[in-house]
This record gives structure tokens, sequence and C-alpha cells, in this order.
């Protein structure tokens, strides 16, 4: 049994104007304990929607979705999410926003203290425990939402499009930072991006997704030993994967256009 | 820095030039007052002169019967927006994040919104009479329902993925409200009762003017009877006083309660 099991779920939903779309389409896939899987695809494809229904923040039309064999009726802790946009909460510290998830199990404030100091010093934020999201620059505060959902120790962290805001050099430091943290902890993780860069250098396994419906089209496992980094970006393994993947977009997004 | 730089769009200017340009507008506005006044160009019952006012102010202070009227119009004033807010908030909060509330409450809100409050003065005196209760009820009313929808689109407009990631990390329904939602409302909450304390003072003038036998509306519609135009001016110069201070005290709590709110 894998860890995360994605079964033939389907996403049909109907707009106020128009007609029934079906967003997603038969999806199956599996996520392997301490595995980092990626979904990549085009625009409008459907992945964060896929990504939604494994949060339990939306509810598939049909098919199963099971963490450890249970099935994911609601959004819980044992899955934690990085969304794109900004989502700290604005009212409270970083040291406050890493730690709302232990406060809110009951967890007594010593206790909170020392996982919210290790997760801080994970992203690299020593000194700015005190400081409000308003201080802070946008990669400081995706690393901050990274710490939070971290600090809760989730069975596997949701990744939606996390960098996708960010400028490309603090991209390119985040997802270094992203591959650092996760070589000590091995965090089960489902990442989402159109970003094809960012999907070989991260995942263990790579799905391409085609768009309406949703699909997946195929399964690339990426072979590349880690420790990884960037300097991978222009190594001949790289390319050659990154060329075959290019090529299962493209046709893709060439047919979203026609 | 060249004059011409003073004119271009939405840059600085230094600060003795911004201090220097606010002073002489003031000044002249307060020369031309002088004129007007002093060169007998317009007569003293239509235009009393800033001595005048300051008398008159002097006058009201020492028989007390300035302090007596402001104390009424702050005390209906107050409770009437402290007693609409006190119903407006949350019942917003609710409006702009639930639809169930939204379908509730937004079309009796929006009917009763567009109704001038001075249109029903008339029949609040024939409910409720004209005294202080009178006062309250029009400012209950006339904040209320602009409090109301305000407030709705403050709570609309909070980000769905803020409530989202709570529960995500393991939020229940009624700790996502209590502990996100609400406190993610509370600077656009603020700024809707400063602005709606504003409009406050104008319904109670409103008010006062039509029917009462105190306050500051009728230490004015009273001055007016007598021609005494410098108790008017005063009148008005008090109400705008008072409404400059209730500004910055707004301000002021909005650092202290909500620090997180300031850019640094």
């Amino acid at each position: 049994m894998a860890k995360l099991e994605v079964n033939n779920v389907n996403l049909r939903f109907t707009p106020k104007s128009g007609n029934a779309v079906t967003a997603l389409d038969g999806i199956s896939l599996n996520v392997e304990e301490n595995e980092f899987a990626v979904i990549v695809g085009p625009s409008g494809c459907g992945k964060s929607s896929l990504l939604r229904l494994v949060a339990g923040l939306n509810r598939q039309t049909s098919g199963s979705i099971t963490l450890d064999g249970k099935a994911v009726t609601k959004p819980g802790k044992d899955r934690g999410m990085v969304f794109q946009s900004y989502t700290l909460y604005p009212w409270l510290t970083v040291q406050q926003n890493v730690e709302f998830g232990p406060e809110l199990a009951g967890m007594p404030p010593a206790e909170r203290a020392v996982i919210s100091r290790r997760f801080i010093a994970q992203v690299g934020l020593e000194g700015f425990e005190k400081s409000y999201p308003k201080q802070l620059s946008g990669g400081m505060m995706q690393r901050v939402a990274l710490a939070r959902a971290l600090a809760n120790d989730p069975e596997i962290l949701l990744m939606d499009e996390p960098f996708g805001a960010l400028d490309s050099q603090t991209r390119s430091l985040m997802q270094e930072l992203l591959l650092g943290i996760w070589q000590q902890s091995r965090k089960t993780v489902l990442f989402i991006t159109h970003d094809i860069d960012e999907a070989i250098l991260l995942g263990d396994r790579v799905y391409v997704m085609t768009a309406r419906p949703g699909r997946i089209k195929e399964m690339i496992e990426i072979d590349i030993p880690r420790p990884r980094s960037v300097d991978l970006l222009t190594s001949p393994a790289f390319i050659t994967l990154k060329r075959r993947i290019m090529a299962l977009i493209h046709d893709e997004a060439v047919r979203a256009l026609t | 820095m060249s004059i011409d730089a003073y004119f271009a769009p939405k840059k600085e200017i230094p600060r003795h030039v911004y201090l220097t340009v606010s002073v002489t507008v003031g000044l002249f506005v307060l020369a031309m007052w002088c004129l007007l006044a002093y060169s007998g160009w317009v007569r003293e019952d239509f235009l009393p002169t800033p001595v005048a006012v300051i008398l008159a102010g002097i006058d009201g202070m020492s028989d007390g019967s300035l302090f007596r009227d402001t104390g009424i119009s702050l005390y209906e004033i107050l409770s009437g927006f402290i007693l609409a807010s006190i119903f407006a908030v949350p019942l917003g909060i609710l409006m702009g994040s639930f639809k169930i509330a939204e379908a509730a409450l937004e079309p009796i809100t929006n009917f009763v919104r567009y109704l001038p409050v001075s249109a029903l003065i008339p029949l609040l005196i024939l409910w409720v009479g004209i005294g202080m209760s009178e006062k309250i009820t029009v400012i209950f009313i006339g904040t209320f329902f602009q409090q109301l929808i305000l407030i709705a689109d403050v709570s609309r407009g909070v980000a769905s993925d803020l409530l989202d990631v709570s529960y995500t990390l393991g939020a229940s329904r009624r700790q996502v409200v209590r502990r996100v939602l609400i406190p993610a409302t509370m600077p656009g909450v603020m700024d809707a009762l400063r602005v709606t304390l504003g409009w406050a003072w104008t319904y109670l003038v409103v008010a006062e003017l039509v029917a009462a036998n105190k306050g500051l509306g009728y230490f004015i519609l009273n001055s007016m009877r007598g021609l005494f135009t410098d108790r008017i001016f005063l009148g008005i110069a008090v109400i705008g006083l008072l409404g400059l201070i209730s500004d910055q005290l707004f301000k002021v709590m909005r650092s202290r309660l909500l620090p997180w709110t300031i850019q640094s």
C-alpha cells in the first residue's frame, strides 16, 4: 500500500454560466512514503484542483483518495499545505505563525517554542521571530509558510506552486533550500508546478498532466542521484529529461490553444 | 530641487515646503475672513469677526451652555454609534462570509440603506418623541446599515486561501472563524467604524436641527433665531473640532490595537 493513493478520480462541475466541465478525468497515482512526487502541467490542466482534493478542501465527483489507507473526506493536519498566494496570518509574528498548528493542537508554549525555533532555523530566518509578515519579502514569507506547514509534522506535504509568485533568483534559492530540508527530513511531498526545471530538480517522480480534461499523460522517474543542487540544470541527464517533458507538454499546450 | 519638481504627480516634496504650503493656505483663509469681516464689506450679522467667535466661545464656556450642549451631543452620538457598532460588526462579518447570512440580511439592508435617515425623522419623532432616545435612534439607523454593508465587504475580501490553509493546519470551522476570519477583518472594521463615525455626526446635527431643545444642533439653530452668527460659527467649529479629535483617536487606536498593520 502506498502512502497516498489516488484512484480513478474524476472531478466535474457546472459553472454558473455554461456547460458542465470535466476538470479531472480518471486520475490515478501513488505517492510512496518518503517520496517527492511532482505534478507538472500547463495552466488550467486541473493540477491545483487535484491537490485541493487531496487536501480535502474539495470533494471529487467520483473515485477515491486515501492517505495511509484512510479515505480523505475533509481537510486535516495530516496533510499540510503551502499555497502559491501568501497565506501567513498578518496579525501574528513569524514565530506565532509557525506555532499556529501546534497551538491549535494544545501543545504547551515551551514545547512549541522548541519546535518553532527548529523550523525557523531550518528555513534560515533566525532573528526574524518577532517580525510581522508585512515586514518580510515574498521569499521570506514563503519560507515561513513552509516552516509553518512542517512544524505541524504532517504525514504528507502538499505544495501548490509555492514559488510561482517569486522572481527567478529567489525561486532558485527557495528550490535549493527545499532540497536541503527534504534531504534531511525525507518528508513525503506532493508538489505542483508548471515549471519543468523545477519538477525535474525536485522530484523523484514527475507526473505530466494534460489539459481539458485533466489526465495523467505520463509518469517519468527522475533517476538523478541526490543530493541535488541547481548546478544540475545544465547537466546532460537533466537536458534529456527536460526535452522529453517539454515535448509532452508542448503537444498539450498546442492542443489547448487550437 | 527645482520648483518644477514640486509639481510632479505622486512625488515626495521636502517637509518644509509641505508645511509652508499648508500654513500659508490656512493663514490666507483666515486673512480673507478678517478682511471681509473687519472691512465692513459683509454685515456683522452675516459674518462675525474671529474675535467675536472667540468671545462667544468664552461666553458659552462661562455660562456652561456650550459644555452642556456639547456633552449632550457627545452622549447621543456615542450611544447611537456604539450601539450600532455592537450589532453591525458581528453581523457584517457573518454577512460577508456566510452565504446564508447574506441571503437573510442583504436584501433588507440594501433597501434600508438607500432611505435617507432624514426621511425617517418625522416617523421616529412620532414613535419615540423628540428626546435623546430619538437622536440615538436616528444615529443608530443611519450608521448601522452603512456599517453592515462596509463590514460585509471587508469580510468578503478575506482571502479564502487564508481560511483553507488554516483547515490544513488542523483548525475546526469554529477555530477558523474565531482565530482567522475575525482577526483578518479587524483593520477593515476599524476603517469602517472611523468613516461611519463621521457620518454619525451628520445625522446627529440633522436630527437636532429638526427637533430638539438641547445639543449642538439646537445650539446652532437657536443662535440663528437671534441672528447670533458668532454663536453659529462657534457651534460649527466645535463640531469640526470634535470630528477631528475623534478621527485622531481612531488613528491612535488603530496603531495601538493593530500594530501589525504598520509598514516599517
